[in-house]
């Protein structure tokens, strides 16, 4: 990583933009900041990069940027799941431009044919005598010349969690277990819904561009005060038509059953709860959630009690988390399988990517389900995402006012507050979002003093 | 006119409708049991579990233009408009009853200062009902559904 030309020379300036109940509003709006995060922050943390059911085949692959860095997830021959950088190691042309493909047992640049295998090390340079006696010489009989280690970068650190696959760029930060720790329960529980404890991303993805900081998304996602006002227009439609000819009673269509929740009042979500970890992690739906009152798909609960016996089956399926964030790049819902994923690219610019899964040994209904929710609510056509961004867009201007540098996180602050330590709290509490921003602060500053030293 | 141009007719109107927001007159051209279709991949089957950018029946749809009317239409606050470039439909009868046409389009959508452009074919599926043709199916097989969009917020 190369340190950055920023305003940010030291600790103290990134420790000053964050307060206990309230951050500068330069963490949404300033490039510099941005820089710093993807300095800093994105790399020293584990990042959600994909699901290694989408490569399931030798060859097979899948691209996206981390921190501006172009990367290569892909099966080699041994069944391994390898990332590598999608980086020439010679002119430094990325190998492959799709978002996904097979490759044949090689990966082969575009511009001058040279060749990598699936581990990423260099295996052929076309007129390879040209390159005696450089780092590149490959004819070397005791290649003392060649340097092994050419070839396409691999990234050190790759953790897989019931598939999804994890990436921390740099060598800054804390170990995988120790970042995550018992907030991995909620994918846990999204994995544990298949009979077989198996996950496949399948479905396509939505990629809805947003013209705000990745930040009020993923704060979006355990705002539990927003949904009745934001999405009033989008859910209380749905509410307002149905209940026009039918009452409580009437089975209500899957599009009902998904929407309505949205407009609950103050106290369902409040009492919903919110739960807390370290490093920024966090659930709503504690107690219930907008998920749990889903009607049941025929056979599915005597799957579970084949697969995993009563007790564990029931535990399974009363588990309704509303939104689990694992900050900063990926943000779950275990209920109905659905992911999202912040690729930020700007301070003023998130590709917000949505992701559906199969429950693997589950019935086709559970897939489409999940698929419609995505639809519903996630697709670029969503009126439920269109009012989101417009209130982070909104932000994105409001805050260019000189009126009060502050932005306020002081909802259910409390002086004691241990924010360190995992904990439950009401749901309206905007503690998520304090939690957020300590970590942002310990892991930036943590990775500029790794750097420093 | 012809039973052809009768249906070209009828497919120019319906974007008319559309760019002068009269969605409560669009909504009279839909059958109770249509389906409004955006697939997210290239030759996706109606059977296929795939997710779609629209697969909406009328109750969405009816949500769709009630919302608009909403107060709180935070994201319409000020509205879009919209404008749809239509080249002449292909036309093929299916009896009496029934209509398929085939329209390549640009699709124009502007909010504030932002404006995008977009572009496809459009696949309408068309019955008589009464005398009056009416929607039963339109598919939007948009051309750039791979790439990051932005909001698409009103009717293609």
């Amino acid at each position: 990583m190369t340190a950055s030309t920023t305003r940010f020379a030291n600790p103290a300036d990134v420790t000053a933009l964050v307060r206990d109940d309230e951050v500068h509003k330069d963490v949404y709006i300033d490039a510099d900041v941005f820089q710093l995060e993807m300095d800093h922050l994105w790399p020293s943390t584990w990042i959600f990069l994909g699901h290694d059911s989408q490569i399931p085949m030798p060859g097979d692959f899948m691209t996206a940027d981390i921190a501006a860095e172009p990367l290569i997830m892909l099966r080699d021959k041994d069944g391994c799941v390898v990332v590598v950088k999608n980086r020439c190691a010679h002119k430094g042309a990325k190998l492959v431009s799709a978002l996904s493909g097979k490759l044949s047992s090689n990966l082969r640049c575009p511009y001058h044919g040279w060749t990598f295998r699936l581990d990423g090390s260099l295996r052929s340079i076309p007129e390879p005598k040209g390159y005696a006696g450089s780092k590149y010489d490959l004819l070397a009989s005791d290649r003392t010349t060649a340097d092994k280690s050419i070839g396409l970068s691999r990234v050190k650190n790759v953790e897989i969690y019931r598939g999804f696959v994890f990436v921390k760029l740099s060598d800054a930060g804390l170990g995988f277990h120790e970042f995550f720790g018992d907030s991995l329960s909620s994918i846990d529980n999204m994995a544990d819904r298949s009979p077989e404890g198996r996950l496949e991303v399948v479905g396509g993805t939505f990629r809805y561009m947003h013209n705000c900081n990745w930040k009020m998304f993923v704060e979006n996602l355990n705002d539990t005060m927003h949904p009745m006002v934001a999405h009033h227009s989008s859910a209380g439609t749905v509410k307002k038509l149905w209940y026009a000819d039918h009452d409580k009673t009437d089975v209500k269509p899957m599009v009902v059953e998904q929407f309505e929740p949205f407009v609950s009042n103050y106290k369902f979500f409040d009492d919903m709860g919110v739960k807390i970890f370290p490093n920024g992690h966090s659930y709503t739906g504690v107690n219930f959630s907008i998920h749990s009152a889903y009607s049941a798909i025929p056979g599915y609960h005597d799957s579970l009690v084949n697969a995993y016996g009563k007790e564990k089956a029931e535990n399974i399926l009363a588990t309704n988390r509303h939104n689990t964030v694992y900050y900063p790049s990926l943000t779950i819902k275990g209920a109905i399988q659905t992911l999202r994923i912040a690729r930020p690219i700007a301070h003023d610019k998130t590709l917000l990517e949505s992701w559906t899964l199969r429950l693997v040994g589950a019935s086709d209904e559970h897939l489409k389900r999940t698929l419609m929710y995505s639809r519903l609510i996630n697709a670029p056509t969503s009126v439920v995402g269109h009012d989101d961004l417009h209130c982070y867009r909104a932000i994105q201007e409001g805050l260019a006012s000189s009126d009060n540098e502050w932005v306020s996180l002081h909802r259910r602050y409390d002086e004691s507050e241990r924010i360190d330590i995992s904990g439950e709290y009401k749901g309206n509490s905007e503690v998520s979002m304090r939690g957020q921003f300590r970590a942002w602060r310990e892991r930036i500053v943590a990775s500029m003093q790794a750097q420093a030293s | 006119m012809s039973e052809i141009e009768r249906v070209q007719s009828f497919v120019y109107y319906e974007a008319q409708l559309l760019d002068e927001k009269k969605f409560d007159e669009w909504l009279a051209l839909l059958t109770d049991d249509v389906l409004y279709w955006m697939p997210l991949k290239r030759d996706q089957a109606e059977e296929d579990i795939y997710n779609s950018l629209l697969y909406e029946d009328k109750l969405l749809l009816q949500v769709r233009i009630e919302r608009l009317k909403s107060p709180r239409v935070f994201s319409q606050l000020p509205p879009s408009h919209c404008q749809h470039v239509l080249q002449h439909p292909e036309v093929i009868c299916q009896g009496d009853k029934e209509y398929q046409s085939r329209t390549p389009f640009i699709y124009l959508e502007s909010h504030m200062d932002t404006q995008i452009t977009l572009g496809g074919v459009v696949h309408h599926e068309l019955v008589n009902v009464d005398g009056e043709l009416r929607i039963r199916r339109k598919r939007i097989e948009l051309l750039n559904r791979e790439s990051a969009l932005p909001s698409i917020q009103l009717f293609l």
